[in-house]
């Protein structure tokens, strides 16, 4: 019973989070503004829906439980190492391509 | 014809190492192997671990280098440590500063919260992990980006408002500093 709110609320939190990348995505001014909830939100967002994950299929106890939840924790550690490096090789890219960055005031791109 | 290069800034790097025949590099390559192995075959008999001590064997002997560039000694230890002790820290700086994020993607009026600015400051941190470690904690916390890093340690950061730049570099700097034993 227990158990089973922790897996609901890491995976409603984790959908909240992505539904708020989405739509940042979609409502932020400009490219490299769009890029900080598209990186990031969706890193916290799997972050808690794969935590959920693994808590659901953890019991009963078994070994072969244990392996497939440090399996999905695996994936969060590449999805933690490989998300910023993007999110920065991206950022990077506009900036040497010389993408001027949105000013307060400015109309939405 | 040959044309003048321009010429190089000096840079004082550090003499590269080759391998001083140590060991340890390729003992610690096969134990983490041999543990992203058991934990991905998830079969514990005689054939699946030999293919694992097998294949294990063969890329800490092919590619030992590429994940510790010198001999292991009470120092990496430390930082491996260190590194630990330092990610709980990180989580719970991501997710207050995710929750940030996602009240202003959700705000009505987003785009008068929002300011978005470049930081520049020049960083203490000496080694390339602990360098690494620091670019892509400031991509992790939200509201901002590591833009580049060059050799001289200079940080670009592009931050989504005020309040999420002005604790740069600050706690996180000094946090990373002390868990790779820089202070």
């Amino acid at each position: 019973m227990v158990i089973a709110v922790i897996v609901v609320v890491c995976l409603v939190a984790g959908l909240i989070f992505f539904a708020g990348g989405t739509l940042g995505l979609l409502r932020f001014p400009d490219f490299y503004t769009r890029l900080h909830p598209a990186g990031k939100l969706d890193t916290s967002g799997a972050l808690l829906v794969l935590l959920g994950l693994a808590v659901y299929q953890l019991f009963p106890l078994t070994l072969g439980s244990v392996l497939t939840g440090l399996k999905l924790m695996l994936i969060v550690v590449f999805i933690f190492l490989a998300s910023p490096t993007a999110t920065h090789a991206i950022v990077d890219a506009g900036f040497r391509a010389g993408l001027e960055s949105w000013k307060k005031g400015d109309p939405r791109r | 014809m040959k044309k003048n290069a321009p010429e190089q800034p000096k840079l004082d790097l550090p003499p590269i190492e080759e391998g001083k025949g140590s060991a340890s590099p390729y003992v610690a390559t096969f134990i983490i192997m041999l543990g992203v192995w058991c934990l991905l075959s998830g079969r514990f008999d005689a054939f699946h671990l030999g293919l694992g001590v097998l294949s294990s064997a063969l890329v800490s002997y092919f590619s030992a280098d590429l994940l510790f560039s010198g001999p292991l000694t009470g120092r990496t230890l430390r930082m491996a440590f260190g590194f630990l002790g330092y990610l709980p820290w990180l989580l719970y700086q991501i997710m207050l500063a995710a929750l940030h994020l996602l009240y202003l993607s959700f705000h009505p009026r987003m785009l008068e919260l929002i300011d978005p600015q470049v930081i520049r400051f020049r960083s203490r941190l000496k080694s390339d992990v602990a360098q690494v470690t620091f670019a892509n904690s400031i991509t992790l916390t939200p509201g901002t980006i590591t833009i580049y890093v060059n050799f001289h340690r200079d940080f670009s950061v592009h931050a989504i408002d005020r309040f999420s730049g002005e604790g740069l570099p600050g706690e996180m700097e000094r946090r990373i500093a002390r868990a790779f034993g820089e202070e």
